[in-house]
């Protein structure tokens, strides 16, 4: 069970991971120590798996294409979705997998160089394998808002400088 | 004076924040942490809600009163953050953002010469608002010993027979102070014995870190002399859209329905629709859009005030708003001088704490309704503003 302490470290981790430790523990009213101690607790614990940075690559001068692949499978007995999820996120390729409600299965989001290098790993890799049944794949064309950062940046703050 | 202009509104003076408001606004790079607003921006669901309903084509009059739906919305909201109960017919009045419930209920229970007991430091627009009505604005000190509440002693002391009503702005707007209920109901106790009439403003009534809001119009014997000011734009960042609700016992609200019905008719369509979303989506999510902004700006508070006093600057705990009030006492300084030296030397906008009544000589206000990065680096640059200032005194 997660305290108030976990919670507003995790929320201040996830708005901004390279947060000072200083910077923590004073907006959560606690001694840096302690700030630490928590914080290690919640990585030893897995809750905090990494800090990455959230880059737009869309601004970065190289060739990059993402898709969202829908992938039907056939379950199998006593081990159901998990080992062929694992032959899945196990290519290097793959950047996301999800277990989907609904009209298929798993949703796989693959990154690659060029169109042509994902195609060959849907129709080489990901299709060729045993108890996948179909796949769907989606290119992505532009990303508007990744995990709850707008792209585009945030808007601009247009208060009024100074008001009663 | 000019014979064209009525006295009593010429001879008030102009706001105290209008001269740092230009000096900002010219300046680059400045750092205001002047902004008596929230920087988030509307949750999206409401203002989808108000672009719908211009879409259906509700871009009418409503009743004078506002949308009943919204009315009975309010209630339920009130009822259950605050265990007040009005008659959404006709004792809940919706209103172009609180500012207009205080001029309304001024007006209307004001008579020329009645005086108006005003907790000092406060809002900028009580003392204004008390003048346009004919009354007599009568500040009643609080000082930071008491976590600049208003004691009934206080309050008792300054009654006469010509007091009218207490304007009563807690949470408070610069201080931050909040009123305990135990203290509510020691102030409720002189009230009631002098049936002066409380005009509740209690815009940041969510805006309360320690524990919940008390209302005093929900202290027994209360609710029928209690004018209770409230609305939309601190606790749901609606600045902009100037949506507010005034409750009264129907004696008073059909005084201030009529100033309302004639001047105003009635609030903006467009922003009720956006209104009753943001009060039905919280009422369904347990507040969960009015949680998620009250512990950002928590932590930030906490921020501030630890980070006030690492440079050295005094600060009582501001437990409601959002604005730290500190002690620049120390510096020699007056507020004025502080502010203004403060903005030319490190481009830093605080409001001196004299626009808010003289009680508030020898403080700033600092709103924290801004990014954790700005709050450090106005923190940062205030220190070295200090530095020098000790350096200056030293060698004279």
């Amino acid at each position: 069970m997660l305290s108030r302490l976990d919670i507003d470290i995790l929320e201040i981790l996830q708005q901004d991971a390279r947060t000072p430790i200083h910077a923590i523990a004073a907006q959560c009213g606690v001694s840096q120590t302690e700030a630490a101690e928590a914080i290690a607790r919640l990585e030893n614990s897995g809750v905090i798996l990494r800090y990455p940075a959230m880059i737009n690559w869309d601004k970065v001068d190289r060739d990059s294409v993402e898709a969202l692949i829908e992938v039907r499978v056939t379950p199998q007995r006593d081990e159901g979705f998990d080992v062929i999820a694992e032959r899945i996120y196990r290519f290097e390729e793959v950047s996301s997998v999800y277990l989907m409600s609904g009209a298929y299965d798993l949703m796989v989001l693959v990154k690659g160089r060029t169109i042509k290098e994902l195609a060959l790993f849907v129709s080489e890799k990901l299709s060729t394998l045993e108890h996948v049944l179909s796949t769907a794949t989606h290119f992505v064309l532009k990303k508007y808002k990744v995990d709850g950062v707008i792209v585009s940046g945030p808007s601009q703050d247009d208060r009024l400088q100074v008001s009663p | 004076m000019s014979a064209r202009l009525a006295e009593h509104i010429a001879c008030v003076p102009p706001s105290g924040i209008r001269k740092f408001f230009d000096i900002v606004s010219e300046m680059k790079d400045a750092i205001s942490l002047g902004v008596g607003e929230p920087d988030f921006v509307t949750p999206w669901a409401y203002s989808d809600a108000a672009i719908y309903s211009m879409r259906a084509g509700h871009t009418h009059y409503t009743s004078n009163w506002g949308l009943i739906e919204l009315r009975r919305a309010i209630n339920e909201y009130q009822r259950e953050r605050f265990g007040l109960e009005y008659q959404p017919e006709n004792e809940i009045l919706v209103t172009v953002g609180a500012s207009e419930g205080i001029d309304l209920a001024l007006r209307a229970i004001v008579n020329p010469g009645d005086e108006v007991l005003v907790p000092d430091p406060s809002y900028v627009s009580y003392a204004p608002g008390v003048r346009f009505s004919h009354g007599v604005c009568v500040p009643v000190p609080t000082r930071a010993e008491n976590g600049f509440r208003v004691t009934a002693q206080d309050v008792k002391a300054h009654i006469t027979p010509k007091t009218k009503a207490i304007i009563l702005p807690y949470p408070n707007n610069p201080t931050g102070a909040v009123m305990p209920e135990g203290e509510l109901r020691a102030l409720a106790a002189v009230l009631r014995e002098s049936g002066v009439i409380v005009i509740s403003d209690e815009i940041y009534a969510e805006l309360t870190y320690a524990g919940t809001h008390h209302s005093i119009a929900a202290i027994e014997g209360m609710r029928d002399n209690t004018i209770v000011l409230n609305g939309f734009s601190k606790a749901f960042a609606m600045t902009g859209w100037r949506m507010g609700w005034a409750c009264a016992p129907k004696d008073i609200m059909e005084s201030m329905f009529k100033i309302h019905q004639y001047t105003m008719l009635c609030a903006p369509t467009a922003g009720q629709y956006a209104a009753l979303e943001a009060l039905r989506s919280n009422a369904a999510s347990g507040y969960a859009d009015v949680q998620k902004m009250v512990r950002a700006y928590d932590r930030r508070r906490r921020f501030l005030v630890k980070a006030l006093g690492d440079v050295g600057l005094s600060c009582f705990e501001p437990l409601g708003a959002f604005y730290a009030f500190p002690s620049i006492a120390g510096t020699g300084l007056s507020s004025d001088a502080f502010c203004e030296a403060l903005l030319y030397d490190q481009k830093v906008a605080a409001v001196p704490g004299t626009a808010f009544g003289q009680g508030g000589e020898g403080h700033i206000r600092l709103s924290y309704a801004t990014s954790l990065d700005k709050i450090e680096e106005a923190v940062r640059r205030m220190g070295r503003f200090l530095e020098k200032q000790k350096q200056q005194s030293g060698g004279d």
